[in-house]
């Protein structure tokens, strides 16, 4: 069970438009084995959604080569696309199309017979919770229901490598935890193997095994959300003084220790990265307390992914976005 | 426990798909009949008799059956419009369906409201006098079938061109709809214009289908108007459709 679903290589991406030339993806070397559950992480025009359009054939490199599923994204674009099951950021069902009406087509599509597609449409239909809505006209759902049915027509055929583009984008909290417990369990009941797209930490965090950070098309990181979180980013300590002037003095004597690798200071505030912070913090508060710096408020955090973007780009990926390029975000026919 | 799809098995899959809502909400279908049936309501009785010799019901019915089909084709691209910019469009395209199904299946099913449209026309004029001569309606209905399939498909390449402008679709569709519609000589008989109109129409593959409509649902035997209307639908079928997949092929 151990074949390798995807395996690109210096997949490379340029846009040209207006004679200006974007290069939207440079060079993605990933490899995916069977059963893995992947996030592609990073701002908006980083390069994500280019990437997966790529692999599920929509696009064509400008170069390199991929592997998908066992077939070339170049050459055989129809064995990629009849093994792979994908979930764009769209609406997947037409608008003046009915749910059940649209998974049995989509079954025809992927050569099932019309018993067999309406027996499968019937399954996902009712581990989808869609049984109410499937005879309804795709443009009376609600965003919920429409992703559940999106998701209900990427599986239709079963394939075992699944592709969501951004899936959660759109919506409330509690469907995004519905969704979470959907695409888990089609991990952990079919052994499906999930590549999904997303700018949202927590989504990554909670959901993936395994995430990839892309930034400007590149990948810059890759590893289980835990061991990215040790690695390149520590605890947080935010002390908090009364006047901006003992925060000004407590900062100059934190950075004069050891363990505080990383420190900022703004105001009353001093926020210190730290490994172990929740061990350092008294010692901490004890001697400032001794320099005669008392501390008013101290908070402790866990480093997120965003505390990894932040130091791996320097910028923070709620605010990336802003920076980049609007051309990135190419429209596809 | 899958068969292998074939460019028909495609293309039927593509047809049955885009049917389904038509036969899921037969309204829609009238929908784009309101402007002809209003042409034959409000302008019909103002045209003098004897309007090419033939009594006016005769000469106008056969040119609004034609028209009622333009108006539906030419829009139909609306809906791919909307699935380009929805999402579903792009899922089908991640799908193994052949390119060049997603075209000639949509374009196909043009012919289904189409020939229903024809059927209400009919049913709206017959009570008022319109007689058509059953052996030539069907073969006009022919002919309004396959010519449709060629304006479908160029509807359809249309969208895919315009992808999330719609301004462009319609404004294309808008300019080109009228001009086709007066130089075919549906509204008015253009014999009687000047000689650069009357070139213009000869230009037009529209006026050669709406003249092979006018003597078929007459019962007028002249072969070479009817061929000339039959050559005139098949080329823009063949043009249409081919046009069509390479849009289609080229459009990511």
């Amino acid at each position: 069970m151990n074949e390798t679903m995807i395996h690109a290589s210096a997949l490379t991406k340029h846009f040209t438009t207006r004679k200006r030339t974007v290069e939207a993806v440079r060079g993605i070397d990933l490899n995916v084995e069977a059963g893995e559950m992947v996030a592609i992480l990073g701002p908006n025009g980083a390069g994500k959604s280019t990437t997966l359009r790529m692999l599920t054939t929509l696009l064509l490199p400008t170069s390199g080569t991929a592997q998908v599923a066992g077939a070339d994204i170049r050459t055989q674009p129809r064995q990629v696309r009849s093994r792979i099951g994908y979930v764009g950021q769209g609406t997947g069902s037409g608008y003046n199309q009915r749910g059940r009406d649209e998974l049995i087509s989509q079954g025809r599509a992927y050569g099932m017979s019309t018993d067999q597609a309406r027996r499968r449409a019937e399954e996902l239909i009712a581990s989808l919770d869609l049984s109410n809505v499937a005879d309804r006209r795709s443009s009376s759902l609600s965003g919920g229901q429409k992703r559940r049915l999106d998701i209900a027509l990427g599986l239709m055929h079963t394939p075992p490598l699944l592709f969501l583009d951004e899936p959660s984008t759109g919506l409330d909290p509690q469907n995004r935890a519905n969704l979470h417990e959907h695409i888990r369990e089609l991990r952990s009941r079919h052994d499906t193997t999930i590549v999904f797209t997303t700018h949202y930490l927590d989504e990554a965090d909670q959901l993936a095994e395994r995430v990839v950070v892309i930034d400007h098309g590149t990948i810059i990181a890759d590893d289980t959300p835990e061991r990215l979180k040790a690695e390149y980013a520590g605890d947080r300590i935010t002390l908090t003084f009364d006047r901006a002037d003992d925060a000004k003095r407590a900062f100059g004597h934190l950075m004069a220790r050891a363990e505080s690798a990383r420190g900022t200071h703004d105001g009353v505030r001093v926020v210190l990265e730290v490994d172990g912070g929740s061990r350092l913090a008294p010692a901490l508060l004890r001697e400032l307390e001794e320099a005669d710096l008392p501390v008013a408020a101290v908070e402790i955090a866990r480093p997120t992914l965003d505390d990894v973007f932040l130091n791996l780009t320097g910028r923070s990926l709620r605010d990336a976005a802003a920076s980049e390029p609007a051309a990135t975000q190419e429209v596809p026919a | 426990m899958t068969i292998p799809t074939t460019p028909l098995t495609d293309t039927i899959t593509v047809f049955v798909r885009e049917l389904r809502p038509v036969l899921r909400d037969p309204f829609t279908v009238v929908f784009s009949l309101v402007q002809p049936l209003v042409f034959l309501a409000l302008f019909a009785p103002l045209l003098p008799e004897g309007l090419s010799g033939e009594s006016t019901l005769q000469w106008f019915v056969p040119g609004i059956i034609v028209m009622s089909c333009l108006f539906a084709t030419m829009s139909t691209g609306a809906n791919l419009l909307f699935e380009i910019q929805l999402g579903s469009h792009e899922r089908m395209l991640v799908s193994p369906l052949r390119r060049s199904s997603l075209i000639v299946g949509r374009a196909l099913k043009e012919i289904v409201p189409v020939l229903a449209q024809t059927v209400i026309i009919l049913a709206a004029t017959i009570p008022f006098g319109f007689r058509p001569h059953v052996v030539g309606a069907l073969g006009g209905l022919l002919i309004i079938s396959v010519f449709s399939v060629g304006v479908g498909a160029l509807s359809y390449a249309l969208a895919l061109v315009s992808k999330d402008r719609h301004w462009l679709f319609w404004g294309v569709q808008q300019t080109v709809l009228f001009p086709l519609v007066l130089l075919a000589g549906i509204m008015l008989p253009v014999e009687g214009g000047p000689g650069w109109l009357r070139t213009m129409s000869l230009l037009n593959p529209l006026t050669y289908v709406v003249n092979a409509e006018r003597a078929l649902f007459n019962g007028v035997w002249d072969t070479s108007v009817v061929a000339w209307g039959a050559l005139s639908a098949v080329v823009t079928a063949v043009l249409g459709l081919w046009v069509g997949i390479v849009t289609m092929r080229r459009a990511h």
